[in-house]
């Protein structure tokens, strides 16, 4: 089957300042998100995310390489109409409410007005606006115009669904909502490729992920490969130890800080655990709690920074 | 061809729905009204102050409306990135920027044909007549203002709204003195000062050509040759700036 979205050697340079001094955004990306995933592209601010996905979606142009929507030559304006995108930070005519704004959005698919009439109805349901389509957009929160937004995506239907940074700006509850979206989507059989800088979102949604950094990616694959299921580190917590007797076991572990009457010592090797124990209870000690420590994608986009800076 | 003119409608609306249209249009009425104070104070040809002012209001209001609602027509869109959502969908460009001047070429149409009722009714009321010969210089009044509006779009599609708005400005200025410009390069006797303001004859648009006003009140006679190649020479005028737009907005990067 041919896949959602396919890029081959993309690469972008963005022209700047009074000499034209050349910085490159993104550079030789050759990616494959398969069809029926959802692929989390991850990286810091300012890592190429948006670059990307302008790309993808025809906002910009590239310097080189090329890239395809589902077999489909993104030059090809046609590539667009199995597509759905969200911008970042959304912001749409003010002075249009938000059932005219999803009839113009689906107008703009060639679609009838019987068939924007069904749709429209069954997306209001999907995002929770139903009630607020006659209100101006000018007077919609910003939770709202994420979720209009996601509406007007989702307008032609599309097999592929591109989201930018969807979850930022929003409680709690609205990260919640969006999250819920995205799962349907994705049981509905759609692909989604959405760009986060906060890991925690990924990882509670995405099956694949991308890490770019500078503008490279940098490793992709299945979010359980990508992350290491060794124990990075334990952290145990004890109490009833006296300070002078805590300095015996600094030769084991990786830090100690002093709580509340108590210690927090992190031990980067599992096997010092067992000695620590037996120790604790030589010196009458009582332990509070043992907590390990796996790898996070917090961690791997850490390394991964300070790799490309050294 | 239904997305060029969904984007056209949504144009209209902004328009109509922007408080500053009605502003201008309240102003164009008061420059009528004035008028026939002023007429109780003419000598001689009454009436025609009436109709001299009328036509000069919706002249003069239709450009600013052209320049006002045209220099911000594409920068509003990339500025708040309204047009990120429209251009991801299977939407060309040339077939945004064709919308948009369909948008703004609907609401001057719905603007002049407001004005121009007001002023009928004044006519009426005031002299008790209906006099048609206006209709001509209102058409190519809207035939003038439909060329300023596609300068305004060409500026915007490449520069900011200020800079679009006196270049748009300057060129209605200029196009009102094309022919003194051809003429004083023709009297000058220098060769390449001749060539180059024949040049810029035939570059800057000559809306002199739509200004049928005084042939209008005072009722002289037109050639209906005219008024065609007018027509021609503003349809001609308004493809070769869209379609350069277009090229401008074709390689744009909207970062």
């Amino acid at each position: 089957m041919t896949p959602a979205i396919e890029t081959k050697h993309l690469t972008k340079t963005f022209r700047s300042g009074f000499f034209m001094k050349e910085k490159c955004a993104l550079s030789d990306l050759s990616l494959t998100v398969e069809h029926g995933t959802v692929f989390g592209f991850l990286g810091p601010n300012g890592a190429g995310k948006t670059t990307t996905l302008k790309l993808l979606t025809g906002l910009i142009q590239a310097t080189s390489g090329e890239a395809f929507i589902f077999g489909k030559s993104i030059q090809d304006v046609s590539a667009r109409s199995k597509l759905g995108f969200l911008p970042e930070r959304p912001y749409f005519y003010e002075y249009l409410t938000g059932l005219e704004f999803l009839h113009f959005c689906g107008e703009l698919f060639g679609m009838g007005l019987e068939a924007r009439r069904k749709k429209i109805e069954t997306l209001l349901d999907l995002v929770q606006l139903k009630g607020s389509e006659q209100i101006p957009l000018g007077r919609y929160s910003k939770g709202m115009l994420q979720r209009v937004g996601l509406a007007q995506a989702l307008i032609n239907d599309p097999d592929l669904v591109i989201l930018d940074e969807p979850m930022s700006g929003l409680d709690p509850i609205g990260r919640k909502e969006v999250r819920d979206i995205i799962l349907r989507l994705k049981e509905e059989g759609k692909t989604v490729f959405f760009s986060t800088h906060v890991l925690s979102d990924a990882e509670m949604i995405c099956d694949q992920a991308g890490i770019i950094i500078n503008g490279r990616l940098r490793s992709v694959g299945l979010l359980g490969t990508l992350l290491d299921p060794k124990i990075r580190s334990i952290e145990v917590t004890v109490k009833g130890i006296s300070q002078e007797k805590i300095q015996a076991i600094k030769p084991i572990a990786d830090s100690i800080r002093a709580g509340d009457q108590s210690y927090h010592i992190t031990l980067t090797e599992e096997e010092q655990l067992p000695k620590l124990i037996a120790w604790t209870q030589k010196e009458s000690g009582e332990i509070l709690s043992i907590i390990p420590r796996k790898e996070t994608l917090e961690d791997i986009f850490l390394d991964e920074i300070n790799e490309a800076k050294s | 061809m239904k997305a060029i003119r969904a984007i056209a409608v949504n144009t209209f609306k902004e328009a109509v729905r922007n408080k500053i249209l009605y502003s201008l249009i309240f102003f164009a009425f008061s420059m009528m009204l004035i008028s026939l104070v002023l007429d109780q104070a003419t000598v001689g040809q009454r009436n025609k102050i009436i109709k001299d002012m009328g036509l000069g209001s919706i002249n003069l209001f239709g450009v600013i409306i052209a320049i006002v609602v045209g220099i911000n027509l594409v920068y509003k869109e990339i500025e708040k990135r309204t047009i990120y959502p429209l251009l991801a969908k299977p939407v060309k460009r040339s077939h945004f920027l064709i919308g948009k001047y369909f948008g703004i070429l609907l609401t001057l149409a719905v603007e002049t044909l407001l004005m121009s009722v007001f002023l009928f009714l004044l006519i009426l009321v005031y002299e008790g007549t209906f006099d048609p010969f206006l209709l001509i210089a209102l058409f190519t009044i809207f035939i003038e203002v439909s060329v300023i509006s596609a300068l305004a779009i060409f500026f915007s599609s490449f520069s900011t709204p200020f800079l679009s708005g006196m270049f748009t400005f300057a060129l209605y200025v200029i196009g009102h003195l094309t022919e003194y410009l051809k003429k004083f390069g023709a009297d000058s006797g220098n060769a390449l000062l001749e060539w180059v303001t024949t040049f810029l004859y035939y570059l800057l648009p000559n809306l002199e050509r739509f200004n049928m006003k005084e042939a209008a009140v005072y009722h002289l006679p037109v050639e209906s040759g005219r008024i065609l190649l007018s027509v021609t020479y503003g349809l001609f005028y308004i493809a070769t700036v869209m379609l350069l737009s277009i090229l401008c907005f074709d390689r744009r990067d909207f970062k």
